[in-house]
């Protein structure tokens, strides 16, 4: 086991002990907020420690993902976009919690392949290095995934291109995605392609700056147009209330 | 039996991109209107800037009706058709036009008469011999008022190209003489948009922004563009988008005489002995309903409308309704659009904030624009770069085989380039072909037990030609813009499913190869019209929208006009 993956590991665990007081403090807020899809402003008005004002509060529970499930598909998709460089990778974008939640819900029909195809990743990593996938060494992680792109590991067929490229895929979506399905957090997905954010609108001076134009750090739900609290009188356009049958 | 609504004069089945227009010209006759919807109302609230949900998920908000019955495909009859991805289509009141890219373009006059002009030019041994093409029954001319009325109706914002014969500068030279101006100028032009227009002139080619059916001012009470970045598959915030749910449809309510019912899923048209139609039998909830009319506008998209009717069989019609002459189905075809060209640049292209109908057309290689005396193809392409872009989709961009597509060189690969790739849209010429169809699939249900369409289509060679040519023209004018990287994709094969999907319903004098007449009604049912690129039978070099509905408004007003004959 190398230093590398030590850290790491006590990275993870510390997140998660930390959101685990957040969720304490927060209970009952949190998940009524999922729940109604509040936007983060409603947050705001409580109690719970706000970072800065756009940040949108995750909960740190995987919804589906089993812990070595979850372990795996991070380090998985750790390589897929990693932070050997030093910037933010696909672990500081949590796209694993966008895939979790994912899997709970819109991507509810590749809950299997994730079942089987982690399940083979962490039994060919123990034949391989007799320790969990995520455990290994970032080469010898890299190692696997190349012979995955190639279809060229036989003993484990789910490790194949497929499963790779449904990983690639969710894993890009997660990283870059609004920060409202749980990843793309503290916008490091957008800062990574210099995409400078959602916005209502741009003028051409926004657009000739291009990825120099300062960053509008929000989510689309930050914006008071779309949240989901109720109606209020003459809020929306063209409403299907007053016409119709 | 089903319940049975009170009688009205027309019942529209869809009120999406045709059936929202058609209302508008029947209410204003003075016609009792019932306009059946598969979907709901959804409004700007509903319409965040969220790639995920307007591109990865289908629009969860609207839960469409067409996601269950999503039609089967196979290029042709050696193969079994499958069924796969989404469904093109939506439902909701305004239909697709929700979120559709809006580009409204009119058709160029040779579009009309591929047949007859081809032999006049070059002979007719130069129209594929496999081909069903016919002229159509009506001309460009013809259809000039009814694209100048739903141009203003809906508000359609671009730059004239031809005022009554004299060409303007900033427009389509190559187009059809328009009787005035389109009611506001067209979008913006953008760093990039600057850059291919640049590279165009040096060409000796015209470039012009394209006509959209998006406000760039003030129109009625919408406000203009505002350019966020979320037009692909997304609806407008500030309805700036001219769907029919935010123009003819609240304008047709206006009226009183406009009934809409939603979350109305069509299950046949009913017809009488006499071969009339008499109504419209739909599902809400667990309630089947029956909607008598006088008449009935079918105006759902080209797949439902065939399936609708070969759906609605009776002792009159045993093979679906007017269809006694087989020809429900045939003369499909869905528009080639495929076969992009995507280039890389050394430079930022600027282009987040961007929308697909904001971008740059080159029209001197499309229709019979150019000679094609020494060519092996007739018709051609209209060459579009636009600068829609969004960061999961940015992020998924080619690597253009300079590094793996994961991984370190990955991320810094896309870290530099994810502003600087470009990928074409051309849209060409595609003609009717035997053995391209649409008929019910034998095996394929819907969740109501009722079979989805199958689709047995493929281009042909005139397709694929095109295509190389118009890769080669692509390819030219990136290079002239200064891109270093190229890649083409494959020409195309099976035709599979499309937004852009004609035929099946063709319109034509000769009653033997067409559903309906030059005025778009049933040749065996009188008070039966269809709306909607079904009844088109050659595609153009551009988007159907504003085709389909200047017909579906011309439809309209016979049916008003012409009253006592079609339904008495």
């Amino acid at each position: 086991m190398n230093k590398k993956n030590n850290d790491a590991c006590t990275e993870f665990m510390q997140e998660t002990s930390l959101s685990r007081r957040n969720l304490l403090k927060g209970v009952g807020l949190t998940g009524a907020a999922l729940i109604t899809g509040a936007s983060s402003s409603a947050i705001a008005q409580s109690s719970l420690p706000q970072p800065s004002p756009a940040r949108i509060p995750v909960t740190e529970a995987f919804e589906t993902l089993t812990a070595a499930e979850s372990a795996a598909l991070d380090a998985f998709a750790s390589r897929i976009l990693p932070n050997d460089d030093g910037t933010p990778g696909a672990h500081e974008a949590r796209a694993v919690h966008y895939i979790d939640r994912g899997l709970a819900g819109a991507m509810a029909a590749s809950r299997e392949l994730y079942a089987t195809g982690l399940a083979a990743l962490d039994a060919h990593a123990m034949e391989v290095g007799n320790t969990p996938f995520h455990l290994l060494s970032t080469s010898a992680q890299d190692d696997i995934i190349d012979a995955m792109t190639r279809n060229a590991i036989p003993d484990f067929a789910m490790l194949n291109l497929g499963f790779f490229n449904t990983v690639r895929t969710h894993t890009i979506d997660g990283t870059f995605s609004d920060p409202y399905y749980g990843g793309n957090r503290d916008f490091v997905g957008w800062d990574m392609i210099g995409y400078p954010g959602v916005r209502a609108g741009s003028s051409q001076e926004d657009v000739r700056q291009g990825r120099a134009l300062a960053p509008s750090r929000q989510s689309a739900y930050d914006m008071p147009t779309y949240t989901k609290n109720p109606a209020g009188p003459a809020s929306a356009r063209s409403g299907g209330a007053t016409h119709g049958q | 039996m089903a319940n049975e609504n009170a009688r009205t004069d027309v019942v529209v089945i869809g009120l999406g991109a045709v059936g929202g227009v058609a209302v508008l010209p029947l209410v204003s006759a003075g016609l009792n209107v019932i306009g059946l919807e598969a979907g709901g109302w959804m409004t700007t609230r509903d319409f965040a800037p969220d790639e995920v949900r307007n591109n990865l998920r289908d629009w969860p908000q609207a839960v469409p009706k067409a996601k269950s019955e999503i039609p089967t495909s196979r290029a042709n009859i050696n193969f079994e058709a499958v069924q796969g991805g989404g469904h093109p289509m939506m439902n909701g009141v305004g239909g697709t036009t929700l979120h559709y890219w809006a580009q409204s373009w009119r058709l160029n006059p040779w579009d009309f008469k591929t047949v007859s002009e081809t032999t006049r030019r070059y002979g007719a041994h130069r129209i594929p011999l496999d081909s069903t093409v016919e002229d159509w029954p009506i001309s460009y001319e013809d259809l000039e008022p009814y694209y100048d009325t739903v141009e203003y109706a809906l508000g359609v914002s671009g730059n004239a190209g031809n005022i009554n014969g004299t060409l303007q500068p900033n427009g389509n030279r190559f187009e059809g003489a328009r009787a005035r101006a389109y009611p506001m100028p067209g979008l913006r032009s953008s760093v990039f948009t600057d850059l291919m227009s640049d590279a165009a002139r040096q060409l000796g080619w015209h470039p012009f922004q394209g006509p959209a059916a998006i406000n760039t001012e003030v129109y009625g009470d919408r406000p203009g563009c505002l350019y966020h970045g979320f037009c692909d598959r997304g609806g407008c915030h500030v309805a700036a988008k001219s769907s029919t749910a935010v123009t003819t449809i609240p304008e047709a309510l206006k009226s009183g005489r406009l009934k809409v019912i939603t979350h109305a899923r069509v299950l046949r048209i009913v017809n009488d002995a006499n071969g009339r139609a008499t109504g419209v039998e739909y599902l809400m909830g667990n309630q089947v309903m029956f909607q008598p009319a006088d008449a009935v506008l079918l105006a759902s998209h080209t797949y439902e409308n065939c399936r609708l009717l070969l759906l609605s069989k009776s002792r009159q019609f045993p093979n679906g309704l007017a269809n006694n002459s087989g020809q429900v189905g045939e003369h499909y075809l869905s528009h080639h659009q495929v076969a992009p060209v995507t280039a890389l640049f050394p430079r930022n292209l600027h282009n987040w904030y961007g929308l697909p109908a904001q971008g740059v057309a080159i029209d001197e290689w499309a229709d019979d624009n150019f000679d094609h005396s020494d060519l092996d193809f007739i018709g051609g392409g209209n060459l579009w770069v636009h600068t829609d872009r969004k960061p999961i989709s940015a992020a998924k961009m080619s690597t253009f085989d300079q590094v793996p597509n994961w991984g370190a060189q990955w991320k810094a690969f896309i870290s530099e380039n994810a502003d600087r790739t470009n990928t074409s849209y051309t849209q060409k010429t595609t003609l009717p072909y035997r053995g391209n169809r649409l008929d019910l699939d034998p095996l394929i249900k819907d969740k109501l037990g009722f079979p989805v369409i199958r689709i047995t289509a493929e281009y042909r060679e005139n397709e694929l030609r095109i295509a190389a040519f118009t890769q080669d023209r692509m390819e030219e004018w990136y290079r002239a813009a200064g891109a270093t990287q190229i890649i083409r994709a494959g020409l195309g094969g099976a035709m599979g499913l499309s937004t852009h999907a004609y035929g099946g319903t063709r319109m034509g004098d000769n009653p033997q190869t067409n559903v309906t007449n030059r005025f778009g009604f049933a040749h065996e049912v009188k008070n039966l019209g269809v709306l909607g690129a079904s009844v088109m039978g050659t595609s153009g070099a551009r988007n159907p929208t504003l085709t389909a509905q200047a017909l579906a408004w011309r439809t309209a007003e016979y049916l008003a006009q012409n009253w006592d004959t079609l339904t008495r």
